[in-house]
């Protein structure tokens, strides 16, 4: 009984906390803050000045690189984004012609680094912006393993407080209503900032209007459910080292259907479990029940077995009673017979 | 008598020599690392920001504790009472299991301080691993109080250990629920990166999968654990511990071919589901079927055959092969088949400190169980509580 309410109260407790995970994880899909700013990236102006990563690393205030901003050397080597990288420019080659390429955060209309965050630490904000909140990290980066463009980076030599780093948008220039530092620098507007929607329109007008310059796809418009940045190109964008195969699912949709079930362990173990306890009890219990009554019935037969015994040895012996007394008649009988013969044989001898 | 006192030895033997020189190591590598930073002992990077200590202490460990639950599900729920001397050892193992993992934790968290955070005032349930926290942090718990009775009974207080006595069969069955979230969330945590791992590894079905193997693991530890402390710690043991194991071994030898099976099963479902049949043909096919074949199928026969001959040294050889073949899997999942299509030098492979630490916490853990199974009553009942149960 006081077991019963003690199991009830932890199966509740375990629900309404599952049933939390699953509502928070949501099903609907979300398209985006209606009016969010974003950016669009065309690779056929960008000349790979690393004027946007200067400009990235002034606004941020971060550390200055080895090698000056106006050292393009660097563009030899792959590179990705560090803690005090925000952004950088990479070259590639098409039909032996350079190729540039930004890379920064995408800021994902669903981000999966959102998504992944045990503790809600990054968050999509109006202004379109993913940002990151350094006071609730935990220092798990999960968010680097669920980011399909990899762009979380760590500050791994920081001892006490470590940070996830990366591209703010500048969000706090944007809420100014001045420009995102790396759009304000570049010099040859490869870099349009502007509500999301705007950017598509202008992104779609620039590939009608030059099919020959172009290749018919917005990078960022569909993958991994929508990004805030946008991208077009006039080569392939897996020569820019662009993952054309991430899908358009938002990440957050990967991990609902699993974290739904949550519910329905928590819903049905508790009850095949003590099913499953309930029914060995019983067995157990007829078991026992069908020992005791076995033993009994074993014992009535052997008390039957005994009584019937008992009677036979008690006629037997009531017959050799019987015999006894009747062989004592038929002596004492015979006795008497031969008594009167004898007196007989004596009184005719006495004639 | 159980309680026969252990025959005076010498302290400095050659293994307690080997566990203090790894001790004073990792010691000094734990200053290292919280003084210097995660970077200053480990190769993790902007690329790879899980290593073996969330692989293999976090996963493995999580994965090889599951004898707690498994157990005294098979004994307490399913009333096969021929088990019960595998309770204690087997709670013992799961209980310092999870201690340590959550102890490992702390080493690969940047900000370990703040562990309570998504328990308590930043909840972030859309995550798995937020999840995997809360069932870790509550099933935890279960096990401690479930350990707790070990205490009592040294201590002498039977009030306490029959009151805990009294809720075994609620612990046990939340103890499952917790465990079922939990082995399963592992697998879910990669869900969100289907673009990373390698895609014979990745499926939907990876909770799933997580949560059966966890099942034959937790058997297999059981197993391996009893026949090594049956040959090590023979003198105390009890009756019921010297006879009580072989029906152990060939129980679990059984269950464990049967849930084996079904997961070698579902494995091959799950290459038909994603219809990834021709990466089978790679070399990641070929590292895949080794997984599948050699360290699924292959143990699952071998303990099958041990059930039947009833041979407990094929049953042994099985179980070593069953850990072997769930590290191998949790390692495939979180460190060789993640990333794979990064180029060759942007790929992780542990640094000797990084493995040094792992090393230290396992070397711990082993001590602080050798510790527990000489002073504590887990392989023999205690005098005083013997006709408890």
């Amino acid at each position: 009984m006081k077991r019963r309410t003690f199991i009830g109260i932890l199966a509740g407790a375990g629900a309404s906390l599952a049933t939390g995970t699953a509502g928070a994880a949501g099903n609907h899909h979300f398209t985006g803050y209606p009016d969010s700013y974003g950016v669009l990236f065309d690779s056929t102006k960008c000349i790979g000045c690393r004027k946007c990563e200067a400009a990235c690393n002034a606004v941020n205030e971060l550390p200055k690189p080895e090698l000056p901003f106006d050292d393009l050397s660097v563009l030899e080597k792959r590179r990705r984004t560090h803690h005090d990288t925000f952004t950088v420019v990479n070259k590639y080659e098409y039909n032996g012609k350079p190729v540039f390429r930004k890379i920064q955060c995408n800021h994902c209309q669903e981000p999966a680094c959102a998504s992944a965050c045990f503790v809600g630490a990054f968050k999509k904000e109006p202004t379109g912006a993913v940002s990151y909140d350094a006071s609730r990290c935990v220092g798990c980066r999960y968010c680097m393993i669920a980011c399909p463009f990899e762009i979380p980076t760590y500050e791994y030599h920081d001892p006490i407080t470590p940070r996830v780093r990366k591209c703010t948008m500048c969000q706090p220039r944007i809420l100014e209503g001045k420009l995102p530092g790396c759009v304000e620098a570049c010099p040859k507007g490869a870099l349009v900032f502007g509500h999301r929607d705007e950017l598509l329109q202008i992104a779609r007008e620039r590939i009608r209007k030059h099919p020959e310059l172009y290749v018919n796809h917005i990078y960022g418009e569909q993958e991994m459910g929508g990004t805030n940045w946008l991208y077009i190109s006039g080569v392939p964008f897996e020569i820019l080292g662009m993952r054309e195969d991430l899908g358009i699912t938002p990440a957050p949709q990967l991990t609902t259907g699993a974290l739904s079930v949550v519910p329905a362990v928590v819903g049905l173990w508790p009850m095949f479990l003590t099913g499953a306890y309930a029914i060995t009890k019983r067995k157990e219990k007829i078991a026992a029940e069908e020992r005791a009554h076995a033993v009994q019935k074993a014992v009535a037969e052997a008390e039957a077995e005994a009584a019937k015994k008992l009677a036979a040895a008690l006629e037997k012996a009531e017959r050799e009673k019987q015999a006894a007394i009747d062989r004592e008649v038929k002596k004492a009988l015979k006795e008497a017979e031969e008594a009167r013969k004898k007196a007989e044989a004596a009184s005719e001898g006495e004639e | 008598m159980a309680h026969v006192a252990t025959p005076s030895k010498k302290f400095w033997t050659p293994a307690n020599i080997i566990t203090a020189i790894i001790l004073v190591i990792g010691l000094v590598l734990t200053v290292k690392r919280f003084s210097m930073g995660i970077g200053a002992v480990s190769n993790l990077s902007d690329d790879n920001p899980w290593g073996i200590w969330i692989g293999f202490d976090l996963l493995c460990g999580v994965a090889l504790a599951a004898g707690g639950y498994t157990t005294t599900a098979a004994v307490y729920l399913f009333g096969m009472k021929k088990y019960h001397s595998a309770v204690r050892p087997a709670i013992t193992t799961a209980f310092l299991g999870y201690a340590f993992v959550v102890f490992a934790l702390l080493y690969d968290l940047g900000r370990y301080y703040r562990l309570p955070y998504p328990l308590t005032i930043y909840p972030g349930p859309t995550s798995f691993l937020f999840e995997v926290g809360l069932c870790v942090a509550l099933y935890l718990t279960v096990l401690a109080i479930e350990f707790s009775p070990f205490l009592w009974e040294v201590l002498g207080w039977a009030k306490i250990r029959h009151l805990v006595h009294k809720l075994t069969l609620a612990l046990t069955i939340f103890g499952v629920i917790l465990s079922t979230l939990h082995q399963s969330s592992l697998g879910g945590l990669y869900l969100i990166a289907p673009s990373k791992l390698h895609p014979l590894w990745y499926s939907i079905y990876l909770p799933l999968f997580f949560f059966l193997s966890s099942i034959p693991a937790g058997l297999s530890m059981v197993i391996l654990e009893g026949t090594l402390s049956h040959k090590y710690l023979n003198h105390k043991m009890d009756e019921e511990h010297h006879h009580g194991f072989s029906p152990v071994v060939l129980g679990f030898s059984k269950a464990a071919s049967v849930v084996l099976f079904a997961y070698f099963c579902m494995k091959w479902i799950g290459v038909a589901m994603d219809n990834n049949w021709s990466h089978l043909g790679t070399g990641w096919g070929l590292w895949f079927l080794v997984e599948v074949l050699g360290f699924v199928l292959l143990p699952c026969i071998l303990y099958a055959v041990a059930a039947r001959e009833k041979n407990e040294r094929v049953a042994f050889y099985a179980s070593i092969m069953t850990v072997a073949g769930i590290i191998l899997n949790r390692l495939n999942v979180s460190i060789i088949a993640f990333n794979w299509r990064l180029p060759a030098e942007a790929r992780y492979f542990p640094s000797l400190e990084e493995f040094l630490i792992t090393v230290f916490i396992v070397t711990l853990e082993i001590t602080v169980l050798r510790i527990c199974l000489n002073k504590l009553p887990i392989l023999h009942q205690h005098p005083q509580f013997r006709d408890a149960h």
